[in-house]
């Protein structure tokens, strides 16, 4: 059944929808990385909440005008036009009053959340009897989805991608460093309206397909993702890219490939399980990566003074580092150095005599701050100044075992 | 309007959303000043989760398993959000941003698994909360007020939010010095002894506490408001914290108490024939409030900075 899902035999609905979702997670996961880069990532959970009240009032006003109220285009005007609303009521909180940052989104959101909510209980009570479509907008709803709509996700998914491609550069510069790009002539703030309005489209967009509280995750969890795999942020935009994708394309499968799958939250879940394994597993950034970097490191250290003690015809009593050396084969079982292990003692205590000297000259100042107890000092100095030192401190000196 | 008609009808709910108002704003001062004000925001869309996974586990609709499975969630979240900023090396926001749509996910998903919406455990009363149906039908007049059978009928919201509210107000009171020099100067705090890693973390407690009290009455989202809203006013009007908690107290009663009233009988004055959401409409006033005192207050700009950005 999900295999079927996945490959698109699951009949002409299921396959809108996962086109759609998938669409949907790429420019969710495009433009959000902007957001994430420039630290403002819940300003998109003010932007989602605010589209409700945009909803009702354009629910009402096509009633009114003598519709169903259904029409897809308008309830996404209505919900851009109070997202637009909030977003400069947000930002107007932030520039001209005292209020922090996230007291205006937190102010931003739940009132118009609350303004939206009282709406609602008027349409409610309006008799139309067919607000259904409404409902469906709080928590995504996508079994109803018409080729229309589709065609609105696809075209309104693609246009913001297209923005995005156009004006990335100002907005990547703005990101890592509002003053320098402001010292350059951009013009900060008009870039930062801009990104707010394609999060604001991307939220419209998704409106449908995962509701209007979890676009927030869409918006927010892809980026965060990214960033473990790549220091670089154009690479950050296109993993971001990819991952919001596929996790609207699995989501979107898996959803249809059993009832009571909400297609909104499992596209969530499956965004939180990418960026759970990214958090584990990644290179470099993931925890496993940093416990066993960590684990290196104290390997290292350990040999380094097991070496240095050896030299020094220490006694050593540190259970690890007696384990690690008899591992690496420096000693043997009964605590007594190999042929290698001596040459390697040798060898380190003599580095760290160079050392000795260097930190006590300061014409090797510089080189001298690299030290901590673990770099070779051949990868700081030359051979030539290595032999001029050699020069000072004597011949090499014999361990003995 | 009469004692027959008020008593039983208005009076449960005005009190229950007027303490629920208070019982955040008091927490939200300092979340507010903190600028942790999010929390706020995190904590109230993950108690619906805790809701959910307690009435699996026990299989009824009551009190405590609710409120601990709750608080249980708030906790799991804050836990989440630390270890995903510390391992990962997030920024706190967009660690907020995935632990709390993630597990609002979870609790949605849940719902509609176990299709626990035929109990009246659904994702509307959820969002938007049910402070009209908190009636008090045992009530007569206010001489009910008196008669201990008709006090036994009281909605068990009533009780326990006055509960949340003594507690959250006998936090405030005993740690209020630690609280406002902590919130203030947190290095001065930890030299002179404050354990203030234990009283963030006690605060952020209280303010799950007072969520998820709040919660069954104006909802998960609505909530924000009520912790953000009238600290965020209140600081428009002064610069002394002290007098800042009185504003905020004040706010919070008067949005409570007008959204209310203005939830249902606003729409009979225009002539509609029924209530428009008490919930929403107190979150409205609220920001009315938080609108008028950011244009108008007399502290509202950032005090030496110019009041032209």
């Amino acid at each position: 059944m999900l295999w079927e899902a996945l490959t698109l035999q699951l009949g002409y609905n299921a396959t809108l929808v996962a086109i759609g979702a998938t669409l949907l997670g790429v420019s969710a996961g495009v433009t959000g990385t902007f957001l994430f880069l420039r630290k403002r990532a819940l300003v998109s959970d003010a932007i989602s909440h605010a589209t409700l009240p945009g909803v009702c009032l354009a629910f009402m006003v096509l009633v009114a005008l003598g519709g169903d109220g259904r029409n897809l285009i308008g309830l996404l005007a209505g919900s851009a036009i109070s997202a637009w609303v909030g977003l400069l009521c947000m930002n107007w909180l932030t520039s001209r009053t005292r209020l922090a940052e996230d007291a205006a989104i937190g102010a931003v959101l739940s009132v118009f959340f609350g303004f939206g909510v009282v709406l609602l209980t008027v349409i409610q009570t309006m008799g139309v009897g067919r607000q259904a479509g409404l409902e469906g907008f709080l928590l995504g709803s996508t079994a109803g989805m018409l080729w229309a709509d589709a065609l609105v996700i696809a075209i309104g998914g693609a246009a913001t991608l297209v923005l995005v491609m156009i004006i990335r550069r100002p907005m990547t510069m703005v990101a890592f460093d509002p003053e320098y790009a402001a010292a350059r002539g951009l013009p900060v703030h008009r870039i930062d309206l801009a990104m707010m309005g394609l999060v604001m489209a991307v939220t419209v967009v998704g409106l449908k397909i995962v509701g209007l509280i979890l676009i927030v995750a869409l918006l927010i969890i892809p980026p965060v993702t990214a960033r473990f795999w790549t220091e670089r942020s154009d690479r950050v935009v296109v993993l971001a890219g990819l991952a919001g994708g596929l996790a609207g394309y699995l989501g979107a499968g898996i959803s249809a490939s059993a009832p009571n799958l909400p297609t909104g939250p499992i596209i969530v879940l499956v965004s939180f399980g990418f960026f759970a394994l990214s958090l584990l597993f990644a290179p470099v950034r993931g925890v496993l990566a940093a416990i066993l970097s960590h684990l290196r490191f104290q390997r290292r250290v350990h040999i380094r003074q097991g070496l240095l003690a050896l030299a020094q015809g220490q006694q050593i009593y540190e259970p690890l580092t007696i384990r690690l050396l008899r591992r690496t084969g420096l000693v043997r079982a009964d605590g007594v150095a190999t042929e290698e292990g001596r040459a390697r003692a040798a060898k380190a205590l003599r580095d760290e005599k160079r050392w000795e000297i260097v930190r006590a000259d300061q014409a090797h100042e510089a080189t001298a701050a690299l030290y901590d107890g673990l770099r070779d000092i051949e990868t700081v100095l030359t051979r030539d100044q290595i032999a001029e030192i050699d020069r000072r401190i004597g011949g090499p000196q014999e361990v003995t075992p | 309007m009469s004692g027959e008609e008020f008593v039983p009808l208005s009076l449960t709910p005005l009190l229950i959303g007027t303490f629920a108002a208070i019982a955040c704003a008091l927490p939200g001062n300092f979340l507010v000043l903190r600028k942790q004000a999010l929390i706020g925001d995190a904590i109230s869309h993950v108690v619906l989760p805790g809701i959910v996974v307690a009435f699996l586990l026990t299989g009824a609709i009551s009190t405590w398993p609710m409120m601990l499975g709750a608080a249980g969630a708030a906790v799991v979240a804050v836990v989440m959000i630390e270890a995903i900023r510390r391992l990962g090396q997030i920024e706190p926001g967009a660690a907020m941003g995935v632990v709390f749509t993630t597990m609002f996910a979870g609790g949605v998903l849940l719902l509609e698994q176990t299709d626990t919406s035929t109990v009246h455990l659904d994702v509307e009363h959820a969002l938007y909360g049910n402070l009209e149906s908190l009636i008090w039908l045992d009530a007569t007049d206010w001489s009910s007020l008196l008669d201990l059978q008709a006090l036994a009928g009281l909605p068990p919201e009533l009780p326990r939010i006055a509960l949340t509210l003594t507690g959250v107000l006998l936090f405030t009171w005993l740690f209020w010095r630690p609280l406002k020099i902590s919130t203030f100067d947190e290095g001065f705090a930890r030299t002179i002894g404050i354990r203030t890693g234990a009283l963030g973390m006690a605060l952020v407690l209280i303010a799950a506490i007072a969520a998820v009290a709040a919660f069954d009455a104006v909802g998960s989202i609505i909530v924000i408001a009520m912790f953000i809203c009238p600290p965020a006013a209140a600081r428009m009007m002064t610069n002394r914290l002290e007098v800042q908690i009185v504003w905020s107290v004040l706010f919070a009663t008067l949005s409570a108490v007008s959204g209310y009233v203005l939830a249902g009988y606003g729409p009979l004055w225009l002539g509609a024939a029924d209530a428009v959401s008490a919930a929403g409409m107190i979150a409205t006033i609220s920001g009315l409030i938080l609108a008028l005192t950011a244009a108008f207050g007399p502290c509202r700009t950032r005090s030496g900075a110019p009041s032209q950005a």
